[in-house]
């Protein structure tokens, strides 16, 4: 039971300790690409949650069992991202294939998921930290559930700021969402210290 | 069109700044730039493997089919990333630890990927070594630029940090009776988002008479775009790459 509840502190904590783009600055693009309305919102964070849980699934086995062992540990980088741009090929060949309805509402992220920092960070760091498996998984599922999250607020933000007139002049576009960005992370940074 | 080959260079450092214009590789430059020294070190690696994945990528340009294309950038850039990652770990070593988890993560750095899809894959390999440098001193400039107002304001000092162990116990220039005392939010995250906006409202603030195109995101520099559909300039680029075969 004690080990359910650490799995639950591992996934509250990613989503609101840890988050991604507004605590680890891990994912800003698509974060500040993707946010300007809610259901492309949705679809990224399903889409990049998704990725970021099969991609940790393959490469920590491959990271353990077949470089470590090997001694071609330093290959990591290479092979990681070899293996999360083929894995997004194939999600969306499968997608494509077996469930066209899902393809329709997901398929145009999946491309943008090979250059996402997010998830090839969070293979990485799972590996830095020297994680079991399981505790991987679930901090793979927290990163990916935190990013949508955040992704999600911000898309709530900015379907009210469609109205730039008020906002002074060099600041209209990218830079008023870099704002609302700090503004955010700021509030984040209350949750810090939550656990320990 | 021909370009010369000093516009091919400056193209990056101005007119098309990664970070400020293109709003490229926003990641490392927030992560890296709470100081000049940090910053500094990033914009050097990631200007090292910018430039070599763009001579390379320029070189067998000719033989990549077309439909695999960006896997073999990344490659590419995954080996001069690892190459970068291995050199930094053997002399370089708090510059490694300082960078930690973001110097991996210049092989998803969308600038160096960008570079190769729209420009290395398309020029000679001088020029693309030249596009390489302009680009990287663009986003080396950038991240510095970022790191002393962060350092400034956050630490009320300059320059400071060991600069890689060259430089020990060296404690930067001290400004702290000068006006403010350190204000530790600015070398945090919202402080890396504030600088960013700040920075980048200046350069709209001073480019705005020349009726330059302000891009909006960058989908259009991104090698993934073409599937995004965001950005018609995506595929202007594409059909560009037709006709020239």
């Amino acid at each position: 039971m004690s080990h359910i509840g650490a799995l639950v502190i591992i996934i509250i904590s990613m989503v609101l300790v840890d988050n991604y783009p507004l605590a680890q600055f891990l994912g800003i693009c698509p974060f500040l690409g993707v946010s300007s309305d809610l259901d492309s919102a949705k679809g990224m964070g399903i889409a990049v949650t998704f990725v970021m849980v099969l991609a940790t699934a393959v490469t920590w086995p491959i990271q353990r069992l077949l470089l470590d062992p090997i001694g071609i540990g330093y290959l990591q980088t290479v092979v990681f991202i070899l293996i999360i741009a083929a894995l997004v090929q194939f999600v969306e060949m499968f997608l494509k294939k077996s469930i066209p309805g899902l393809y329709k509402s997901l398929g145009i992220f999946l491309p943008l998921i090979t250059t996402n920092c997010a998830v090839l960070g969070v293979c990485i760091s799972v590996i830095d930290d020297e994680l079991k498996l399981v505790d991987s998984l679930f901090t793979a599922a927290g990163a990916g559930l935190g990013f949508w999250f955040a992704l999600w607020i911000m898309a709530g933000v900015r379907s009210r700021l469609k109205d730039q007139s008020r906002i002074p002049e060099p600041f209209r576009g990218v830079p008023i969402v870099l704002i609302t960005a700090a503004i955010l992370s700021l509030a984040f940074m209350g949750f810090g210290g939550m656990f320990q | 069109m021909e370009k010369s080959k000093g516009s091919v260079f400056t193209n990056g450092i101005i007119k098309e700044n990664p970070v400020l214009v293109l709003v490229l590789g926003t990641c490392p430059t927030l992560a890296t730039s709470t100081s000049v020294e940090t910053g500094l070190g990033m914009g050097l690696a990631a200007t090292a493997v910018l430039v070599c994945s763009n001579i390379v990528i320029s070189l067998i340009r000719r033989f990549i089919p077309d439909k695999v294309r960006i896997p073999c950038f990344i490659t590419v850039i995954a080996g001069f990333v690892t190459i970068v990652q291995m050199l930094l770990q053997a002399y370089v070593q708090p510059l490694y630890q300082a960078l930690g988890l973001y110097l991996p993560l210049i092989v998803v750095n969308c600038i160096i990927l960008g570079r190769a899809e729209m420009f290395a894959s398309r020029n000679g390999p001088l020029d693309s070594a030249l596009d390489g440098l302009g680009m990287g001193c663009g986003f080396t400039l950038t991240l510095c630029i970022m790191g002393t107002i962060r350092e400034i304001i956050g630490t009320g000092a300059f320059l400071a940090g060991d600069w890689f162990g060259l430089a020990e116990g060296f404690k930067g220039i001290p400004l702290q009776g000068a006006f403010i005392p350190g204000m530790t939010i600015m070398t945090m995250v919202p402080g890396g988002f504030f600088a960013y906006a700040i920075v980048m409202a200046a350069v709209h603030y001073f480019t705005k008479d020349k009726k330059k195109i302000r891009k909006d995101f960058a989908c259009a520099q991104c090698a993934a775009a073409g599937n995004c559909g965001t950005d018609d300039k995506v595929s202007d680029g594409m059909e560009g790459k037709e006709d020239e075969k």
